[in-house]
């Protein structure tokens, strides 16, 4: 196939007012645009479907139609640029977020977010949580300068609105209602085992969260987490950690 | 280099995440499961949890959907790299990949686009599948695909065009006959006479699926490889056909939309697989007669 004739399929494939190139044909016609769209149709659809799949509360959100639409405008012009189909949709939170149409669901990209944070943890990489007995294993009087490793599915989004409840009642975990408390959340995504987990974070967890997964020992880590939120608790989120299963390995700093 | 397929010569299925605790729950009567590779191209999690198990089971194929072996482009060389990691990992007892291109000029299309079927391409081709087969240490099987159009400049029948590819590069060929039907009736040809071409001594293994009918805008029937319904009577006939001339081939149902329940894709498979039977049952009363 010459490579002339290859990028203006490609192309055409992406631009439906352009001519067919001329030699695509069919038996029955010189240029045969209903079956040409099927390659057409077919890129759109499936980039849709993998959108719809990854994203299935931001779209009951906003409804089918609405979503279809969007993932469309997403499709055409942020095409995949690989074959890994699992990593499609990672910068569709970030096009919510500026999508004049989506304005006024203020939330929507971080829920969008949320949604792509659990795709990213489902595929993580495997390692095997510290068991919460090694917790109490841990020197006391060295916890300043303790290292925590978190695992490799970690993530946190941090919203200025209810997101892991708005997200809840969309995915089918929770039931649709009003939203008693209104304020913004941290959600934690990780997948310790199998199962991909969402949940809320205390205050000042997503700062002690963010440090240690900079590498910073735990003395610093709390020290920044105090300084996000006065009512950060240690032992609180320290005792949470292990028991979530998000640390694979606690040393102390030689 | 190791022989392009040792799949067992009964019936498979193509495995979707969904199916899982179905199928874990008890022995199932099939030779094997295909999954797409580029599915387990993460790090770690669940995809790689069910695979595990399969593998421990199930003889595995891995069916390739993104390596664009028909682009006028170089190879993925990042992504052949995916492809040995994984085939290193788990061993599979086949790879496959599609007679068409997915990727131009950075973009990835997620679906399998035609190719003119000229000496030029197939010197390409050639070289794509020298290159994949050097870089996994394995042969490789090649699938004819679904095609909706035609180029002017095609001066080479698709049989023909895979034969010359498979002899060139000692590659098996993956049949699928509702690529066959489908195709053939896109083009209004017979896919009996396209059959009779196809060198079906280098087939390692069949796939079958259903699609759907509408008309292009002449009115002739126009039908979509759409992996999303049963396959029909006159694609199973035809694989009777090819089973009859071949004897029992590794025979795969794929059914990628609209995924119904377990039961439902199992009984596709048992299908073929009767089909299967009957080829052996007639086998072994001629060699008894």
């Amino acid at each position: 196939m010459p490579h002339a004739l290859q990028a203006e399929f490609a192309t055409v494939l992406r631009d439906p007012a352009l001519p067919l190139p001329t030699s695509v044909i069919s038996h029955t016609s010189r240029t045969p645009q209903k079956r040409f769209a099927v390659y057409r149709n077919n890129v759109m659809v499936g980039l849709i479907g993998a959108l719809e799949s990854r994203f299935p509360a931001t779209r009951r959100i906003v409804g089918d139609e609405f979503f279809a639409a969007a993932a469309r405008v997403f499709a055409s012009t942020q095409p995949p640029r690989s074959p890994l189909m699992m990593t499609y949709g990672d910068e569709f939170p970030d096009f919510l977020a500026s999508f004049e149409p989506a304005a006024e669901i203020a939330y929507l990209a971080d829920v969008a977010g949320l949604e792509a944070a659990r795709t990213r943890a489902y595929h993580a990489a495997d390692a095997a949580p510290l068991e919460p007995a090694a917790f109490s294993q841990i020197d006391a009087d060295r916890l300043a300068d303790l290292c925590i490793v978190l695992h490799p599915s970690v993530e946190i989004i941090r919203s200025q609105f209810p997101i892991v409840v708005i997200w809840a009642m969309n995915a089918g975990d929770m039931e649709l209602g009003p939203v008693a408390d209104w304020r913004g959340d941290d959600a934690l995504v990780a997948r310790p085992a199998l199962d991909v987990e969402v949940r809320r974070l205390p205050p000042g967890a997503a700062a002690f969260l963010q440090s240690l997964s900079a590498d910073a020992p735990l003395g610093t880590a709390a020290e920044s987490a105090a300084a996000s939120d006065p009512a950060f608790d240690l032992a609180v989120n320290l005792a949470a950690l292990f028991s979530a299963g998000l640390a694979i390995s606690a040393t102390h700093r030689p | 280099m190791r022989i392009a397929s040792s799949l067992p010569a009964s019936a498979g299925v193509g495995f979707k995440p969904q199916h899982f605790p179905a199928i874990a729950a008890v022995a199932q009567p099939l030779g094997f499961f295909e999954v797409h590779a580029e599915n387990y191209m993460g790090a770690g999690g669940p995809p790689h949890a069910q695979l595990g198990f399969l593998r421990e089971r199930y003889a595995l194929s891995f069916h390739g959907v993104g390596l664009s072996i028909g682009s006028t482009e170089r190879i993925d060389r990042a992504h052949l790299a995916r492809l040995r990691i994984l085939c290193d990992r788990y061993q599979p007892e086949s790879f496959s990949e599609h007679l068409a291109w997915s990727s131009h000029g950075g973009i990835f299309f997620n679906d399998l686009l035609p190719l003119p079927y000229t000496q030029a391409t197939l010197a390409t081709i050639i070289e794509h599948v020298d290159e994949v087969q050097a870089a996994l240490g394995r042969r490789m099987l090649l699938e004819n695909p679904a095609t909706y159009v035609r180029f002017a400049e095609s001066e080479i029948s698709e049989p023909a065009f895979l034969a010359a590819i498979a002899g060139a590069t000692g590659c098996g060929l993956l049949l699928d006959v509702n690529n066959v039907y489908v195709s053939a009736r896109n083009h209004g040809a017979e896919a009996r006479v396209y059959l009779d071409e196809f060198p079906l001594d280098l087939v390692g293994e069949i796939h079958l699926a259903g699609h759907f009918e509408t008309v292009d805008e002449a009115g002739a029937p126009l039908c979509i490889d759409a992996h999303g319904s049963p396959m029909i009577d006159e694609v199973l006939a035809l694989y009777e056909s090819v089973i009859g001339r071949t004897g029992p081939l590794p025979t795969l149902i794929e059914w990628d939309n609209d995924v119904p329940d377990w039961p439902i894709l199992l009984g596709q498979a048992q299908s073929a697989q009767a089909v299967l039977d009957r080829c052996c049952a007639r086998d072994r009363a001629q060699s008894a007669a």
